[in-house]
């Protein structure tokens, strides 16, 4: 993969990105000052939604790492795995709003258990019957594949599941939290960040300190190096997509429990997950972290705040226009591409 | 020319690169070399321009008949080939995944929307229009100048999208194009309010849209219809101007192809860095296949517009971009004749085939099946089949098939350092 030549942008371009950052510095601002109550609601909303993207865009980045693929059927996996959540609570586990709160705590792990496992098999299956005959194919070549992954995967979801939402009833409580003030919390949305984040530090572990994540590092940097120093790159490839595809298990749950999914849903999701894993830095597991706080924040800023909101209606187009306005600007991301030095 | 996929195959000896009929013997090796050059290619050509006259014919066989497609979705699947034959330029011939080209199409449709049709109440302008009253209000132009108008827009649109992005590495590249594409129909969606201002109508839509029409003086003088569509002959007259709009994106496709701009093309697509390095200009030439591309989907859209008399948004979707796509995998990557074998195939399959054979399979097995649900289903699965078993498409083009099949270019082939 050829580093992105950085050339020295013309000011006039860099100028006109911080020219942005302030306007948006400055919107944040005033809506903080007018109404501050509603800003710190929102920007807690907006960091829950964010962590639920982080798991998806996790899974892109991982994968992007090691293959340089978009993954796109990825965000139907994750589609796929809170549709199969929902068949877990409402049909298996039979789960209630009556029921209590240790029955409730034991079916949503064990429903983690199986969607996680779910979304690792599924996941690692499609690099087993699409990618894996393509790895030294033109890479247009695989990303087409992938486009095409994704809509089987969706349809396979459809025939199965239909065209209706599903959604789950209210598990976990909606009472508050705490309350400072006006700023409310609620346990549905702190139940996300005590899930997410042990799976984030188990995956820092694992990438981190443990062999086969030190095989994905290596492999990401340089694959046939990594082969003639004795790594299994198959294996390491399949261990990435289903550590994605676990991820992406995760995150199907979670969603679930907050809105409510069907076939498609992965269709948008996953671009915002792959926006966001772009903002931070594809390649970059922190930065994907982070860019999805950002897409959450600037997600819920847009439909939640008063003064001067485009509304619903324009978020996909703002989440877009930061996509590109991003890869315009600082293509490498905030953070920056871990593996851009890869020749 | 539903009968494309029958006919197709020795047309494929036509290409220009050079085939062989050997697959063919007997008395038609012993005809001249011109006759066996150019047979196929008016035989497919005579069948396409006399198809209105025997469609209800074709239609009354038994069984078969329900194949063959009215002339109405005759009109859409042409309308579809000729918008994969712009795409072909973009993703066949320069090698630039465009995951957006229903933002082109949009884009068409709404020029036709906003220079035909009585949308802005507050203006009254005229020109060349036909079987309009003069005193109705809003901008009606003449559609087939609305036709260049909105082929020239939508390559300004290419061009504005193509200036920030093409910089960029192929796959960002189509998750930008893929980003276009679902902001502009969203912004057409809401677009019934600029500061006020109604520009789109919003999620109503833009309708009616102006006919195409030769107006009542070359009427009298020499009998070409006032108003397509408000004559007897409407489908007919559709269909044909339709042909004729293909044939002219499928000889320019061909003559670009092989022209210095062409060359280049290839050259990228193949090698950007050699293509660099021998003095092709990168951003001039790939922007000229972003322009040039949405061209002919503006005037596809735009057409396509008018037949329908008007603009909706829920016609944009990203779906439309990848079933696009699709065709032109489907019949091999920078091959003409492959991207019109896939255009007519699936857009021949969306609006009517998967509907007939499935009506025909409940019917033969008692099943109750809905296959036309799964038509995007399906369309995966052929990307998925074709990638790995045949990359090169139905009807490969031949420099392509080198560079897919044998994987010359692991890793450059696609990366973009500009």
């Amino acid at each position: 993969m050829a580093a992105l030549i950085r050339r020295p942008r013309p000011r006039a371009i860099s100028l006109v990105g911080l020219g942005f950052v302030f306007l948006i510095g400055v919107w944040l601002l005033v809506n903080l000052l007018k109404d501050p109550e509603r800003f710190f609601t929102v920007f807690l909303i907006g960091l829950t939604t964010g962590l639920v993207y982080a798991l998806v865009a996790l899974g892109y980045t991982l994968v992007y790492g090691i293959l340089q693929l978009i993954n796109f059927a990825h965000g139907d996996v994750f589609a796929f795995t809170g549709l199969l959540a929902s068949t877990m609570i409402l049909t298996v586990f039979d789960l209630t709003e009556q029921d209590s709160a240790g029955v409730i705590i034991l079916g949503l792990l064990g429903t983690l258990v199986v969607v996680v496992a779910f979304g690792a098999t599924l996941n690692s299956l499609i690099e087993r019957v699409a990618y894996h005959r393509l790895l030294k194919a033109p890479r247009l070549a695989l990303l087409i594949t992938a486009v095409g992954m994704s809509f089987i995967v969706q349809n396979v979801a459809l025939a199965i599941y239909d065209v209706n939402f599903r959604r789950v009833p209210e598990l976990i409580p909606r009472s508050d939290v705490f309350s400072i003030g006006g700023v409310h919390y609620q346990w549905n949305k702190l139940s996300v960040v005590l899930i997410t984040i042990p799976v984030l530090l188990l995956l820092t572990w694992l990438v981190r300190s443990t062999r086969q994540g030190k095989g994905m590092r290596a492999t990401a940097q340089d694959p046939d190096a990594a082969a003639m120093v004795g790594i299994d790159v198959n294996r390491t490839i399949s261990f990435t997509f289903a550590l994605a595809g676990g991820l992406a298990g995760v995150g199907g749950l979670l969603f679930l429990l907050q809105f409510n999914i069907r076939y498609d849903s992965g269709f948008e999701l996953g671009l915002i997950a792959f926006t966001a894993a772009v903002l931070g830095g594809i390649g970059n597991l922190s930065g994907a972290v982070l860019g999805a706080v950002v897409i959450g924040l600037i997600q819920a800023f847009n439909e939640g705040l008063a003064w001067a909101t485009p509304g619903s209606d324009w978020t996909r187009s703002i989440i877009f226009g930061v996509l590109i306005a991003i890869l315009v600007f600082r293509p490498q991301g905030i953070l920056g591409e871990q593996v851009a030095d890869r020749a | 020319m539903s009968e494309g996929t029958s006919t197709e195959r020795p047309t494929r000896a036509r290409h220009p690169s050079g085939g062989t009929f050997d697959f063919i013997s007997g008395p038609w090796q012993r005809l001249p070399a011109r006759v066996r050059e150019w047979a196929p290619l008016a035989i497919v050509l005579a069948v396409a321009v006399l198809y209105p006259y025997i469609v209800g014919d074709l239609k009354s066989f038994a069984t078969i008949g329900d194949f063959f497609p009215e002339l109405d979705a005759a009109v859409y699947i042409l309308v579809f080939t000729m918008m994969a034959l712009g795409l072909n330029i973009v993703v066949g011939y320069s090698g630039l995944l465009d995951l957006g080209y229903v933002a082109f199409y949009a884009a068409g449709a709404y020029t036709a929307g906003w220079l035909a049709s009585g949308q802005f109440q507050d203006v009254s302008f005229h020109f060349g229009s036909v079987g309009i009253q003069r005193d109705t209000q809003g901008i009606h132009v003449s559609v087939w100048l609305v036709l260049l108008i909105a082929g020239s827009f939508t390559a300004i649109v290419g061009i504005l999208i193509g200036l920030p992005t093409l910089r960029l590495r192929g796959d960002y590249l189509a998750i930008v194009t893929l980003g276009f594409g679902e902001i502009i129909p969203q912004v057409v969606r809401n677009g019934d309010s600029f500061g006020g201002f109604n520009v789109t109508n919003g999620t109503f839509g833009i309708n009616p849209i102006d006919s195409p029409g030769f107006g009542t003086t070359l009427n009298d003088a020499v009998g070409l219809p006032v108003n397509f569509q408000q004559s007897f002959d409407k489908f007919r007259l559709f269909y044909w101007g339709i042909l004729v709009l293909l044939l002219i994106t499928v000889f320019c496709s061909w003559r670009l192809r092989d022209s210095r701009l062409g060359r280049a093309w290839i050259a990228i697509r193949e090698d950007e860095t050699a293509a660099a390095a021998m003095g092709v200009p990168l951003m001039r030439t790939k922007t000229w296949a972003y322009a040039i591309g949405a061209f002919f989907g503006g005037v596809a859209g735009a057409y396509y517009a008018s037949f329908k008399s008007g603009a909706f948004p829920s016609d944009f979707y990203f779906n439309i971009s990848v079933f696009l796509l699709c065709m032109v995998i489907l019949g091999g990557m920078g091959s003409i004749w492959g991207v019109l074998a896939g255009g007519i195939i699936l857009s021949w399959l969306n609006i009517q085939g998967l509907a007939v054979i499935g009506d025909k399979f409940n019917d033969a097995a008692g099943t109750n099946f809905e296959i036309a649900k799964y038509q995007f289903g399906i369309y995966g699965t052929i990307i998925v089949l074709m990638m790995l078993f045949r990359p090169t498409g139905l009807i490969p083009e031949r420099r392509h098939k080198r560079e897919l099949e044998e994987g010359v270019h692991d890793e450059t082939f696609f990366d973009v350092s500009h």
